[in-house]
């Protein structure tokens, strides 16, 4: 019988521990448990049968750690192999239903961003063991102790795209409830179910007791069966070994009310022995298995926590976009990544749940664009994201690889459109955003876009999405050309959650379109359709009319306990505008004090003198005449060393908020056209606070900054470099193992870009050593570079 | 040899003043002052500290070292270790969220960017010491003595030993820190070394 069909109907008992086994068995520390496949396959073997024979329905395979960092692709094969075959000689002759679990352990590297295993090729190595299972004939694939969302979720892909077999999934939790990387339970449940995996549970790191909480929250959000192996509680030290503390029958004591409780796999992880999983046998199998219950939750997910959609709306942020905002545009046109992460940061301190991305430009790799920022995104901020982009190459590339389980914004009632969008969001796992209009475009009346939702969801349901995951968008319209639009919308937004039973998400902002005063407008609109049952509204949160809708209308709707949330917010009104205004003193003053501020580092106050200064002069003088001069003396100052690297710093970011007012005007007018340096940190180093403090002192001084980031590629610097055919490069590199790396970038440069210079910097760096490598210059600090890099613009 | 085991700390004292000359701080400013305030404030929550070790019998033969675990050859190391029995391996970290404040710093503000990396090193050699602190005073109980800290790459002591340490004490799921191919830890505030024991192993 398919392990699918047993489980429907029974507890599934799984194993107990491997590698504490072989250790008693002579294996040494250090020395790798899955080469024991072949050159001890009986002692094995041995393990595995005992573990059948204390009631085992699956034994993992002894491949933990097999994958191609440990083991070459030759060895791996030969591994795996008689992995499988070991645990299927201890199953022959027994009676009752006996698996084989492929298990996959995590890969041992962290990956990007903040290491250095680039997501695809994760994939890749998932992938490589998870063919060989299915070469040798495993019965499922067992993914285990994950203790980080991404790595996670690349195993799962890859035994999804690899196998056909069921795949369990089950992570490796901390004291504190969440994965190493910070993931909720609520969180992976999301994820790993979106992403199609059989089974989903929890492993290792702790004793049964020490992980209720962890597996309570699993029962309470997944619709699949949970699974349950923890370690026989927290390893003590005594003399030179190292024992754990819960027997056996306390093992199964503790253990029984959890399949009581309804998790329906159980078995056992470190310190666990064949006389655990004997005693955990006894003691459940006669407990009859709780029936499973397919959840209702429509839930999205980041890499730390999930958000739901219920009774209290959700506020996702519309300020990624470049609709409408030319200096986002000029961003994007830039490359400038960075200012759009400021904008999400923002938005997120600011209130909102979920950030919209879109980078929707003609003129850009939108795919490209859209995937950059998606990482980068989740890297720095943690709320979930909804992806918002027309094309599904761009869309297929972000869901690939975001980090949980997103908002896909959007699908409509076209066929094109649900053919690309609902394949997509069956794979990847995805909330999807669906537009009530069609070929025939937006029907005026609520019964009409009604009418394309139920349409909508016949579709997904023949593509396998359950309603749960599709939110309805009933399209709002401008109040101003249709006096009728409002309402119509919000009729609609209450048939469509009272009818249909799913749930609603507005752009609230279109109401307004050609009106004055158009967040009164606004604000008012979301309070009513809060009132007509939204779940979510795609919204501004620095609009201070629509922070007070929402607020105001949590308070009185009873969903604000003690009305904490809204004293929390009320006490913030009136504070936002104390942005310590320029006195309005004569423009001389004004320019003095803002050398002053920029000099002491007060960036709000430079900002307010700058926006002062502009009603007067023009951009372009200001920062000649007293921007830079004001960098200058500071800059001075570091290189005599009266000002250390701190102080420049807070002068630089108080420079960089009044280059921003600056570049906030001008923003259509060519730029001033500083020479274009591109930066990047080499392959393999990871560290790049040297490298952005170097790029913040080349902007401040005029320049054009590519930043590359960090372990970035020979090829990739060059490419660039010809792209923009920048005259100057920046290499900086920490540690000695990478300044290899930057040489060969060096000889690359020499070889494809001859026009080029380059400059280098970073800890283990010397004059001698950049001599060496054939570096133009070696910047001993960032002053050294901004140095540097005025040399070469004078002589071009 | 004996067995891994892995120890918690609660956070040791901030020295401010090694903060600030971590992260270039010559002399005394206000403005700077306030601002490692302002970090520190929020940051509190960031850092775990927690370090895994074993010890392992050592034999010498001129710079070439068998460690147990692993044979390297090193002059440095040879001397650090002479008269030896044994060597103390050990990896401490201060978790992976401090990386991630650092990097959400950058954008907003590097000066901060700075003093948390600053403060992040403070941090994980402050977990170093506490660590060898009690490490000395618990061989010192039973007549044994320990020497200062080596780590890989100092000196002629191969980076490549890196690897042998994360096998040995299993760094990946002890404590979540792993090895990237440049043998570069991942979260960066983390350290590995060795510490010479004379006298017998505990």
């Amino acid at each position: 019988m398919n392990i699918l069909e047993y489980i429907k109907d029974h507890t599934l008992f799984l194993d107990g521990g491997m590698g504490t086994l072989l250790q008693a068995k002579g294996l040494l520390p250090g020395e790798l448990p899955e080469a024991w496949n072949l050159s001890h396959p009986d002692v094995v073997t041995d393990v595995h049968r005992a573990y059948f024979l204390a009631g085992a329905n699956v034994v993992n395979t002894n491949t933990f750690g097999a994958n191609v960092l440990h083991f070459d692709e030759e060895e791996l094969d030969a591994v795996v192999c008689a992995a499988i075959e070991n645990a299927r000689r201890a199953a022959e002759g027994l009676a009752g239903e006996r698996y084989v679990a492929l298990d996959v352990g995590p890969s041992g590297r962290m990956l990007a961003p903040y290491g250095d295993l680039a997501f695809e090729d994760a994939v890749e190595i998932f992938a490589k063991t998870v063919r060989l299972g299915v070469k040798y004939g495993a019965d499922l694939i067992f993914i285990e102790t994950m203790n980080d969302s991404y790595e996670c979720k690349a195993a799962l892909l890859a035994a999804k795209e690899n196998s056909t077999l069921p795949v369990f999934v089950s992570c490796a939790f901390g004291e504190d409830g969440k994965l190493l990387t910070g993931a909720s339970p609520a969180a992976m449940v999301a994820m790993l179910e979106g992403l199609g995996a059989d089974a989903i549970g929890v492993n290792c790191s702790q004793g049964p007791r020490a992980l209720r909480p962890v597996v309570e929250e699993y029962l309470r959000y997944a619709s699949v069966p949970v699974l349950f192996k923890p370690n026989a509680g927290l390893p003590r030290v005594e003399g030179d070994k190292t024992v754990f503390d819960v027997t056996p029958d306390d093992f199964a004591n503790e253990i029984a009310p959890f399949v009581k409780a309804g998790v329906r796999a159980v078995g056992g992880c470190c310190g666990t022995t064949p006389a655990h999983i004997a005693a955990l046998f006894d003691a459940c199998h006669e407990i009859p298995p709780a029936p499973l219950t397919k959840k209702t939750d429509t839930v999205i997910s980041s890499y730390t926590h999930a958000v739901f959609f219920g009774e209290s709306p959700v506020l996702i942020g519309e300020r990624i976009n470049p609709t409408g905002k030319p200096r986002f545009k000029e961003a994007l046109r830039a490359g400038d990544i960075d200012y759009i992460l400021r904008e999400g940061l923002s938005e997120e301190e600011a209130g909102a749940q979920v950030l919209d991305v879109n980078v929707g430009l003609p003129e850009i790799d939108e795919g490209g664009v859209l995937c950059e920022l998606t990482a980068a995104l989740q890297a720095v901020c943690a709320l979930p994201l909804q992806i918002d982009t027309a094309s599904p190459e761009a869309m297929a590339r972000a869901l690939r690889i975001y980090n949980g389980k997103p908002m896909i914004n959007s699908v409509n009632g076209k066929r094109e459109s649900l053919d690309a969008i609902l394949p997509l969001a069956k794979k990847y796992g995805g909330l999807v955003v669906a537009l009530t209009l069609d070929e025939d475009g937006i029907p005026e009346k609520a019964e009409g876009r009604l009418l394309i939702a139920r349409r909508i969801l016949d579709a997904a349901e023949k593509y396998g999405i359950e309603k749960k995951n599709i939110i309805f968008d009933p399209l709002t319209m401008a109040v101003s050309a249709d006096k009728r639009a409002a309402l119509e919308t919000l009729r609609a937004v209450k048939m469509i959650r009272e009818e249909l039973g799913v749930h609603t998400s507005l752009g609230v902002s279109n109401v307004s379109f050609g009106l004055p005063a158009r967040e009164h407008i606004g604000a008012a609109f979301f309070t009513m359709a809060m009132q007509s049952g939204l779940s979510a509204a795609i919204m501004n949160p620095h609009a201070a009319e629509m922070m007070k809708a929402y607020y105001t209308f949590r308070a009185l709707s009873g969903q604000d306990e003690n009305f904490l949330d809204y004293i929390a917010f009320a006490s913030t009104l009136g504070k936002a505008a104390s942005v310590p205004a320029a006195a309005p003193a004569k423009k001389e003053e004004s320019a003095a004090s803002l050398r002053e501020a920029i000099a002491k580092g007060l960036g709000a106050r430079a900002a307010a003198l700058t926006a002062d200064l502009l009603k007067e002069r023009e951009g372009l003088a200001i920062v000649q005449e007293e921007i830079i001069p004001a960098l200058n003396e500071v800059g001075e100052g570091f290189e005599k060393k009266t000002v250390f690297l701190p102080q420049l710093l807070i002068c630089a970011e108080a420079a960089k908020s009044a280059f921003e007012v600056i570049k906030a005007r001008a923003v259509n007018k060519s730029e001033g056209g500083g020479l274009t340096v591109v930066l990047a940190t080499v392959k393999g180093d990871i560290h790049d606070i040297g490298k952005n403090i170097v790029k913040l002192l080349l902007e401040n001084y005029g320049f054009t900054v590519a930043d590359l980031g960090k372990d970035v590629a020979p090829e990739r610097v060059v490419e660039e470099v010809l792209r923009l055919g920048a005259p100057l490069v920046g290499l900086s590199a920490l540690m000695t193992t990478t300044v290899g790396a930057m040489e060969k970038t060096i000889c690359l440069l020499r070889e494809r870009a001859p026009f080029c210079r380059v400059m280098v910097g970073g800890a283990v760096l010397t004059p001698e050593y950049a001599d060496a490598i054939g570096a133009d210059a070696y910047a001993r600090d960032a002053m050294g570079a901004v140095r540097y890099a005025q040399e070469v613009s004078e002589s071009l | 040899m004996t067995a891994l085991t892995v120890r918690r700390y609660l956070a040791p004292p901030i020295d401010r003043r090694e903060v600030l000359r971590y992260a270039g701080m010559r002399v005394p400013s206000a403005e700077i002052d306030a601002l490692l305030d302002e970090v520190l404030r929020e940051t509190e929550e960031l850092f775990s500290f927690r370090v895994a070790h074993r010890a392992f019998p050592i034999s010498v033969c001129g710079d070439t070292l068998s460690l147990g675990f692993a044979e390297v050859t090193s002059c440095d190391l040879s001397r650090a270790l002479a008269g030896c029995d044994g060597v103390l391996v050990f990896a401490a970290t201060v978790g992976g969220e401090v990386d991630r404040a650092i990097k959400k710093y950058a954008l907003l503000s590097p000066a901060k960017a700075l003093l948390l990396e600053a403060l992040g090193s403070e941090r994980v050699e402050a977990l170093c010491d506490a660590f060898c602190a009690d490490v000395k005073a618990d061989y010192a109980e039973h007549g044994a003595a320990v020497r200062p800290r080596f780590s890989p790459g100092y000196g002629d002591l191969p980076l490549a030993l890196q690897k042998d340490i994360f096998r040995v004490l299993d760094c990946e799921r002890r404590l979540g820190i792993s090895l990237g191919e440049s043998l570069l830890m991942t979260p960066k505030k983390s350290v590995t070394a060795l510490v010479g024991v004379k006298g017998e192993l505990l």
